[in-house]
């Protein structure tokens, strides 16, 4: 069944839509992701506009983050202050983010900007998951215990000020290194239409050294504010958000995403972080190599300023 | 003494042009359909354009065969195209056109290849033809139209064409009676909306005796008018009114997948 898309100005088969909505639900799901990395690059190979893209996707990384939010807080596993820590720098991010995309799409470069980052941080850090995954699964299967990592921060960041005490997280931290961490997540979320909940949750765990009771939880609510914030800034400075095609993606991923988080449990969790690098890994390496190799097509258009 | 002798000349001069005028063909023309509007289901719309040459009395008869050549033009704007060039080892859009004005969409559709329809330096003042259309180029602060071989240009022109936007059909005219002709004009699904202009050249003997145009619009009407109007006039809203959108949707599916 064909829908026509009001602002991507293009029609779209429904259940293809739905289809991709729920598969990468699913992955989300199963990792405790939101899986914007995977949406944006989904909806641009089937010619949604780059632009649209992002921007849609982060009303549907919107949805799924809040309905995630939601069973994490009734199991009281969010941390209220930590959130509201995080938030400070995320939407100072999150403006950054959006005022750059939309300077980047007037000169041009926002493409290779997405692709650029793309690769860098995904390579990385699907990189760093798989290697680490790996050296855990090959540790157990030798029989070895595993280390159980003692949970403390680094020593620099000991070593700031402004010490604050996280009541449910049951840590003393400064809060400096968490602005920076909000930041930098609503900075690259906004542009690069991604959560961040990849990257926040492992760099929570293992920089910051927060329990990981609390980690994934607090991290939607990041997720979760951030993407509202640029859904209503995309909306208002590049009106790129298709609502229509929002919509038809937040019901095909919060369903996926149940069956998901079903999965998710049944799969162990060293086998779980090596998935979850190798799918990382493999969408950054793809971006890579459209980067290097010669592109079919050297030449292409965009319209400018038509009014609207 | 040569004064009254040039002055008739003259006057048969101005007399032939505006008898030739006089006699020549006029054109009556429609569209199938005026408003094209597009709903959650478009996909596309196929028009036609119906026209008929009007001879006079005075219409010379030896003129019995026509060439038509129809010219539709969609809403413009300002169009930059980007070229990509090896830059430390990845590729990166370097060199750029902006093409001032140029149509979403161009069709040119004639009953045959307008090479056989009229001489090139005819082609080129009538605009016939996707070489021969005027397509004005910013160059620094001047703008200016370039030749159809300008790597830019062909690169546009070839993008437009494989996306279905730009096309030449020469063979989509046909003449049902010697004065009665019909065409196609396929809209694909991602032709912008907005006004698209029809011109329609009747040219005999390659040269061009009549022209007339009509026009026709495609509207978004209902529940797409209003998504895409709101989003463009009142951002802020329409961003706020998805942003709670995402909210029930994630809170529904809490409810409903509940477990605890």
């Amino acid at each position: 069944m064909q829908l026509f898309l009001p602002i991507a100005d293009i029609p779209v088969n429904i259940f293809l839509i739905l289809a991709m909505g729920a598969a990468v639900g699913f992955v989300s799901g199963m990792f405790g992701i939101g899986g914007g990395f995977l949406m944006t690059p989904l909806l641009i190979f089937i010619g949604i506009s780059p632009g649209v893209a992002v921007a849609s996707v982060s009303s549907h990384i919107a949805a799924s983050s809040f309905s995630g939010a939601l069973s994490y807080w009734r199991r009281r596993a969010i941390d209220p202050a930590l959130a509201g820590v995080l938030l400070g720098g995320g939407i100072v991010g999150t403006f950054c983010g959006v005022w750059l995309f939309t300077l980047l799409r007037k000169v041009g470069q926002l493409d290779l900007m997405i692709a650029l980052s793309y690769v860098v941080l995904l390579t990385g850090v699907g990189g760093l998951m798989f290697w680490e995954g790996a050296r855990a699964l090959l540790r157990a299967r030798r029989g070895d215990m595993l280390p159980t990592r003692r949970a403390r921060a680094q020593g620099w960041i000991l070593g700031l000020p402004m010490k604050m005490r996280f009541k449910r997280s049951k840590i003393y931290l400064s809060v400096l290194p968490i602005v920076g961490v909000g930041l930098i997540i609503g900075f690259l979320g906004a542009i690069m239409g991604i959560g961040g909940g990849f990257l926040l949750v492992p760099i929570m765990i293992y920089v910051l050294r927060i329990p990981t009771a609390t980690v994934i939880g607090t991290s939607m609510v990041l997720t979760l504010v951030t993407m509202m914030i640029a859904t209503v800034l995309h909306a208002t400075t590049n009106h790129l958000v298709d609502a229509v095609l929002a919509l038809v993606l937040m019901v095909g991923g919060v369903i996926g995403a149940q069956f998901g988080a079903r999965a998710g449990q049944r799969i162990r969790n060293e086998h779980l972080r090596l998935l979850l690098g190798l799918l990382i890994l493999a969408v950054g390496i793809r971006f890579a190599v459209q980067l290097v190799i010669q592109p079919q097509e050297l030449y292409s258009i965009r319209e400018v300023g038509s009014g609207g | 003494m040569m004064n009254p002798v040039r002055n008739a000349f003259a006057a048969i001069a101005v007399l032939t042009a505006t008898t030739s005028i006089a006699h020549s063909e006029k054109l009556i023309v429609s569209v199938s359909n005026h408003r094209v509007t597009v709903t959650p289901n478009y996909s596309g719309e196929e028009l036609v354009l119906f026209g008929s040459v009007e001879r006079d009395a005075k219409s010379l008869p030896e003129r019995a065969e026509y060439d038509i050549v129809v010219t539709v033009s969609g809403p413009r704007s300002d169009m930059v195209t980007r070229r990509k060039e090896r830059k430390l080892g990845i590729w990166v859009n370097t060199d750029s056109r902006e093409f001032v004005q140029a149509p979403a969409y161009l069709g040119i559709f004639s009953n045959r290849p307008i090479n056989d329809i009229a001489s090139a330096d005819v082609q080129r003042r009538q605009q016939l033809g996707l070489d021969n259309v005027l397509l004005p180029q910013r160059i620094g602060p001047d703008v200016a139209n370039v030749v159809a071989s300008d790597p830019f240009r062909f690169a546009f022109m070839r993008l437009r064409t494989e996306d279905r936007l730009y096309r030449e059909q020469s063979g989509a005219v046909t003449f049902l009676t010697p004065t009665l002709f019909r065409t196609g004009i396929p809209l694909p699904a991602e032709v912008p909306i907005g006004t698209y202009n029809v011109d329609i050249k009747l040219l005999a003997g390659g040269i061009l005796i009549a022209k007339t145009d009509t026009a026709f619009e495609i509207v978004k009407v209902g529940f797409e008018q209003f998504v895409a109007n709101s989003a463009r006039r009142h951002g802020l809203l329409y961003g706020l009114a998805t942003a709670l959108m995402a909210l029930m949707t994630g809170w529904l599916a809490s409810i409903v997948f509940r477990r605890d």
